[in-house]
């Protein structure tokens, strides 16, 4: 490591502007930890302070954590040194996420949640049960409120795949460090011969969740499910919202808070009850996230009603190449939990061949028959 | 090979002068080697150098994120060693091993000449460093100064992280029956990734992050004319304009540099001196690797794709 004392320029006014500079950033949506900025310091003292494109590279290739800051990080230089910045940098201009300010959850149950007047419904233990059959839907504000409360009891189980690391067990290939550690206790002697073995490792799960207008009264309670999820498995579950775009919610969603993390998402996401263009948005996850490996091998699970705006052929082309890349193919559609449903809209017969399960998700036994379907696919 | 292996003390690493002034002077220094990186490029790795931080490449495949560390290794002088990562990577393939055969032998030689009384000694000699099996991240750390290439770390699972974090911020390996190897001067470290994964915050706050991006259309042209000699002006020129359009219609996998120096070479093996659509046609197999992808470009208008 060089030592940060002797690269550091003496002057003040370099540091003042380097704090205030990652502070703009920070407002604008990348991390900019303080070590980074300290790196940022340590880099600009090997480079020409004076140069405008060196500041930008010693504050881009240390202040940067992904792809997704760039576009952030070259909006704050240009604002904060109200500069050029040097070259444009990206040749494909990625659309920005547009934040929006309100996450309105539930259309129609505002102010639900401190709601003093609402009836307590945990003393009812049969009127649970009730519950848990009935369509999310349909419920009241006093209802889904209760109801949010039993996802906490949710506990959706992973499902497992071999994985390429051993641990020592008792059958098994034999395990040469530990055959010959044993060895020398007794004089050289292999008197027994340890063995290791593959364990098994959780297999990853993506969670496309559509948050179009049609799906609005579900998408609560599907992101709730999603929350569960991932605060299962933090590290092998991955949440996309798909509408007329689509949004990585993943890091909203690792907040410990079921509320927090749904407020988080939904300011992430700019596209809340609006369209559905199914295909384009699934072709942008495949391009975009996996081709490269989030859906290879993954258990793909899909909460949509299958309305699609277009035509269905390029949702049709979408589904075959998921279902390549994928281990399954889970979809979730509310309208399945309703007597006398068939799939007849577009997108929906344009999927089904490509899909492994066809579950519905529109209450509570729905989601735990949905948790099954997920550990066994 | 004499290892530098020495009890835990407290050595600062040697500082060393990195032998270029500035980032445009190691970037002409690549240049040389034949690796034409722009400016962003030649920042990162001068940074890396000098602050002897690990530099993270990302970016699409074949755009030469491992080509980098092998021109650095060039222009630096330095002996390169390269760790490929998967998953199940484990500290005996990447760090060290014992070589357990010889030392099985060793047990067997010293219990005939009736020298098994003394264990304490005898595993003294049982753990030496001739029985170390010396993996990629030892080895760079022992053949100081050297450049590392840990390529493609997102295959490797969140497990291999931890302990490359460990190398990776202190440039030490601990050996638990023989002591600590440092390196005397740290490791030019470049490590790559597809993006298949998201590799964790730790990891990447220790090292510089630069995003490689397909070069423009000039750049292509230099680099093809230097790395391929033998192909005419004309169809360098051709074959970069014909894969700066491919990448723009949204293909399953977009081609990368690889792929049209692929591209180039197998053209100049046909003997084209400039893009003909037959041949073009007929040698679609060096850049696109997908059916769809080739068969959507085939159906297109060949002059919209390779017309001048």
């Amino acid at each position: 490591m060089a030592d940060p004392d002797g690269a550091l320029p003496a002057r003040r006014d370099v540091v003042d502007t380097v704090l205030g500079f990652a502070r703009t950033l920070r407002h604008a949506g990348v991390t900019a930890s303080p070590d980074r900025v300290e790196s940022m310091l340590v880099a600009l003292g090997a480079l020409d302070v004076l140069d405008p494109g060196a500041v930008y590279w010693a504050g881009r290739l240390t202040l940067c954590a992904g792809p997704d800051d760039l576009d952030r990080y070259d909006a704050a230089f240009a604002v904060y040194f109200s500069g050029e910045r040097p070259r444009a940098p990206r040749a494909s201009g990625r659309p920005e996420v547009h934040l929006t300010t309100t996450a309105p959850l539930e259309p129609g149950s505002t102010g639900g949640d401190d709601d003093p007047e609402a009836p307590d419904l945990a003393v009812q233990a049969s009127a649970e049960e009730v519950l848990r059959h009935r369509d999310v839907a349909q419920l009241t504000p006093a209802e889904r409120e209760h109801l949010r409360r039993l996802f906490a009891l949710l506990a959706p189980a992973t499902p497992m795949r071999p994985s390429r690391r051993r641990r020592p067990s008792s059958q098994g290939s034999v395990h040469p460090a530990r055959t010959v550690r044993r060895a020398l206790r007794s004089g050289g002697e292999v008197t027994r011969l340890m063995r290791h073995r593959r364990q098994a490792r959780p297999r990853r799960v993506v969670l496309l969740v559509d948050v179009s207008g049609s799906m609005a009264p579900y998408a609560d309670a599907l992101l709730r499910f999603a929350h569960a999820a991932v605060r299962a498995r933090p590290v092998s579950t991955e949440v996309f919202t798909i509408g007329t775009r689509l949004t990585r919610v993943t890091r909203e969603m690792r907040l410990r808070d079921p509320d927090k993390a749904l407020a988080a998402s939904g300011s992430a996401i700019p596209d809340w009850s609006g369209g559905t263009r199914l295909g384009e948005v699934l072709k942008a996850f495949l391009d975009r996230w996996g081709q490269r490996g989030t859906a290879r091998g993954a258990v793909i699970v899909v909460c949509s009603d299958g309305w699609e705006r277009g035509g269905t052929e390029l949702l049709a082309a979408q589904m075959v190449r998921l279902r390549r890349l994928a281990h399954a193919v889970v979809w979730v559609n509310p309208h399945k939990g309703r007597s006398g449903y068939e799939p007849l809209t577009g997108g929906m017969q344009a999927a089904l061949p490509s899909v492994d399960h066809f579950v519905s998700g529109h209450s509570m036994a729905a989601f735990e028959e949905l948790t099954g379907v997920i550990q066994h696919a | 090979m004499l290892a530098p292996v020495s009890e835990p003390t407290v050595a600062p690493p040697a500082a060393e002068l990195p032998g270029f002034a500035g980032p445009e002077e190691l970037g002409a220094a690549l240049e040389g080697t034949g690796y034409l990186p722009d400016e962003g490029l030649a920042t990162a790795a001068y940074l890396a150098l000098v602050m002897h931080r690990p530099l993270f490449l990302e970016g699409e495949a074949g755009v030469g994120k491992t080509a980098l560390a092998h021109a650095l290794a060039r222009v630096t002088d330095r002996p390169i060693y390269r760790l490929q990562c998967y998953e199940g990577l484990e500290a005996s393939q990447a760090l060290y091993d014992w070589d357990f055969g010889r030392q099985l032998l060793h047990l067997r030689a010293a219990e005939a000449a009736h020298a098994t009384q003394d264990t304490e000694k005898l595993e003294a000699s049982l753990y030496d460093r001739r029985f170390l099996l010396a993996r990629p991240l030892l080895q760079a750390l022992e053949d100081s100064p050297s450049v590392l290439l840990v390529d493609e770390v997102d295959r490797a699972d969140d497990e291999f992280e931890a302990f490359l974090l460990e190398v990776l911020s202190d440039f030490t390996i601990s050996i638990p029956e023989l002591g600590t190897v440092r390196a005397v001067t740290p490791p030019l470290v470049v490590l790559t990734s597809n993006r298949t994964r998201e590799v964790h915050d730790a990891l990447k706050r220790r090292c510089l992050y630069h995003w490689l991006q397909h070069p423009e259309f000039d750049r292509e042209v230099a680099i093809l004319r230097r790395r391929l000699p033998q192909v005419t002006e004309q169809l360098a020129r051709e074959v970069a304009r014909a894969t700066a359009k491919l990448r723009t219609l949204d293909l399953l996998k977009p081609p990368g540099i690889a792929e049209s120096m692929d591209w180039a070479t197998a053209l100049h093996t046909l003997g084209a001196r400039d893009l003909d659509p037959d041949l073009a046609a007929r040698t679609l197999g060096a850049v696109l690797k997908y059916r769809e992808d080739t068969e959507r470009v085939q159906s297109m208008a060949r002059g919209a794709l390779f017309g001048g």
